[in-house]
This record gives structure tokens, C-alpha cells and sequence, in this order.
């Protein structure tokens, strides 16, 4: 019988590296899927899983079993997710002002309605796959609400832990998520061959 | 069920994590609710859609990068299992102090030369008294606590 996160964890803490070993196997890929959905760039994905792991490390001496591992590690990657996000945002930000012409930092900021006063969208369909429309419809989400959809959707999460990762209660969970899924709805209401109604 | 009572049920109607009393609370409402009805149906377009979006893997230097970070991580000295947290040494190292502080307190030492002398020398004059002690003719001028005119020789009381 395979041993369960929290087993492998009290192994780490006790010095088994094997231990380490099997939770990086378990949880790289969806950690990755997740940072990558979060933040644009892939090698910062990359990086951020990678402190990830290290910050759970470092975390083994004192790790206790109080919380689901699961909702312990996407806390940890939602919080540097966000960070990063936001730091970079920042650095656009002064970008943007030192370089008026640039107008990725204003792209990004566009509010969610943005889908109905966008020029061209046709021809974005045509040019880019549905995968790829879908990806930067997320990627168009506030950074919290982007989150929350994350976990619930590709990664099964409770809504409770989703709740605890986010820091928020449950209540105010589901509120973001109707929200966030309210806003891919406009978004990708392209794809479904008919133009959203707000 | 109201259409503002909806946004709080549609998400777990979309991801079939409602309850029964609130799936069928849903569907009695968009039977009668045109909107809503609609609006379910584009949720669970967007929610199949979702599963379109492209996933990042991990590239093949991933593992052997974080092995070398964690390699670069200081190791716990062997006696780390007896020391959990610097809080809790702080406070045994604390705790170890107020007792050997305590324990002079508590002892009635002799703070004078001269009173250690007093302990000292009945301590040496016992010990060069030991010879006549062990010669037990000299115990003979004790008296006896039975009152007998002569103590017992020496072997017997062995």
C-alpha cells in the first residue's frame, strides 16, 4: 500500500531522503501544471516549483501533520506564485513608464470586459489554437481568482482547502470562483460560437 | 430558489459537489428561468473547455537541479534530534542555569578559612588516629555499654 503524504513527510523529517523522493514524483507534475497556468513565463514556473520543493524541505524539522499536505503545498506555491506575479506586474509598471510605447504592461491590466472590445479576435482564433485562447483567457484572471480556478478545476481540491491555501473562507471562495468562471465565460464565449451576454 | 441564490449553487451544480436538495433546488429553478438556463449551459461550456488549456511539464533537468539545491542545503548536526527548535534549547539552557543557581543558594557551605579549617582538621586527626584504632588494646580503656568489667576480645565481635 502506497504511503500517504503526511507518512512520507514524517520520513523527510526523520532523514529518509527516499521519503523526499516520492513526494517530489508525486507532486512535480501537478505543481508544475499549476505555476504554469499561474505565471506566463515557463522557466519562472520552472523556478518557483523549484523553490517549491526546497521551501518543504527546509520546512521538514518542524513539519507537523496539523493540515492536508496537499493544501500545505499549494499554500506555499500560491503564495510565491502571487508574489512573483505581482512583483512582476510592478516591473512592467516601471517599464511602462519609462517606456511609454510599450504596451504589454497596459495588455495585461485590461479589465476582464476587454473580450468584447478587443479588435481582431477572429483572426486571433484563427491564428492560435483553442488551447492557447483558453491558456491566456486564465491568464487574463485576477491573480486570486486565477488560483482558485486552478485548484478547483485541474486539481480537484476541496473547497476548503482551496479556502485555507487562498486564505480566505469558504463563502468568499465560492463567491471568487463565480466570479472567475463568470469572466471565462465572457472570454471564451468566442469559442463557443456565440458573443457573451454581460 | 431566486436568481441571486443561484451564484452561490451554480458552481457546485457545475462541478457535481452539490448536494442533492441543491441540484434539484437548481434544476427546479432553471426549468422556470430562462437566464439561468442559459448561463448553466455556458458554464458547463466553459468548464469543458477549461480542459483544453495546455499544461507546462517539468523539463528534464528539473530533478537534477533541485537535487543540487538541497545538496547546497546545510545538514542537521548529529545532535539536531535532541535540540527540535532553538526556542526550546533556550529554554532548557535557561532551566539548567536557575537550577545550579538555586543549588549553591541552598548549600550551607562554609564561607571562612577558618571554618574550613574546623571541618578539615578532625577529618586529618582521624586519620592519623588510625593506627591507635586498629590497636584494640586501646578500645579496652573505653567503657562497656552493658556495664561488663572487660570487652569481648576483638575476633569475637568480628
Amino acid at each position: 500500500m502506497a504511503r500517504t503524504d503526511v507518512q512520507l513527510m514524517l520520513g523527510v523529517k526523520a532523514g529518509d531522503d527516499a521519503s523526499f523522493e516520492l513526494l517530489l514524483a508525486r507532486y512535480r507534475t501537478p505543481l508544475i501544471h499549476f505555476l504554469g497556468r499561474m505565471v506566463k513565463d515557463p522557466a519562472m514556473a520552472e523556478d518557483l516549483a523549484q523553490e517549491v520543493f526546497l521551501r518543504v524541505y527546509r520546512a521538514r524539522v518542524g513539519y507537523k501533520p496539523s493540515a492536508k499536505f496537499t493544501t500545505w503545498l499549494f499554500r506555499i506555491a500560491t503564495n510565491l506564485a502571487l508574489n512573483a506575479v505581482r512583483d512582476e506586474r510592478h516591473r512592467q509598471r516601471d517599464v511602462s513608464i519609462e517606456q511609454p510605447g510599450d504596451g504589454r504592461a497596459a495588455e495585461d491590466d485590461q479589465p476582464l470586459e476587454v473580450a468584447d472590445a478587443r479588435p481582431g479576435i477572429v483572426e486571433a482564433l484563427v491564428e492560435r489554437d483553442r488551447a492557447v485562447f483558453i491558456q491566456r483567457a486564465i491568464l487574463r484572471l485576477p491573480e486570486k481568482q486565477r488560483a482558485a480556478v486552478l485548484m478547483h478545476k485541474y486539481h480537484e481540491m476541496d473547497y476548503d482547502q482551496i479556502a485555507e491555501a487562498l486564505d480566505c473562507s469558504e463563502s468568499a471562495l465560492k463567491s471568487l470562483l463565480f466570479r472567475a468562471y463568470e469572466a471565462l465565460r465572457m472570454e471564451l464565449a468566442p469559442l463557443a460560437g456565440e458573443r457573451a451576454k454581460p | 430558489m431566486n436568481c441571486n441564490e443561484m451564484e452561490a449553487k451554480l458552481i457546485s451544480y457545475i462541478d457535481g459537489r452539490a448536494t442533492e436538495a441543491e441540484r434539484t433546488a437548481v434544476e427546479q429553478h432553471i426549468e422556470a428561468c430562462a437566464a439561468c438556463r442559459a448561463r448553466v449551459t455556458q458554464f458547463h461550456g466553459v468548464w469543458a473547455a477549461l480542459d483544453e488549456a495546455p499544461a507546462l511539464e517539468p523539463s528534464p533537468s528539473f530533478d537534477a537541479r533541485l537535487r543540487e539545491r538541497i545538496a547546497a542545503e546545510p545538514r542537521r548536526a548529529w545532535f539536531g534530534w535532541l535540540v527540535p527548535s532553538p526556542r526550546l534549547a533556550l529554554a532548557a539552557a535557561a532551566l539548567a542555569l536557575l537550577t545550579v543557581w538555586i543549588g549553591i543558594g541552598e548549600v550551607d557551605a562554609p564561607t571562612s578559612g577558618e571554618e574550613v579549617a574546623g571541618i578539615v582538621e578532625p577529618s586529618e586527626r582521624d586519620l592519623q588516629d588510625y593506627d591507635m584504632l586498629a590497636d584494640f588494646d586501646a578500645l579496652s580503656t573505653l567503657g562497656t555499654p552493658n556495664g561488663a568489667d572487660k570487652p569481648a576480645p576483638a575476633k569475637d565481635q568480628m
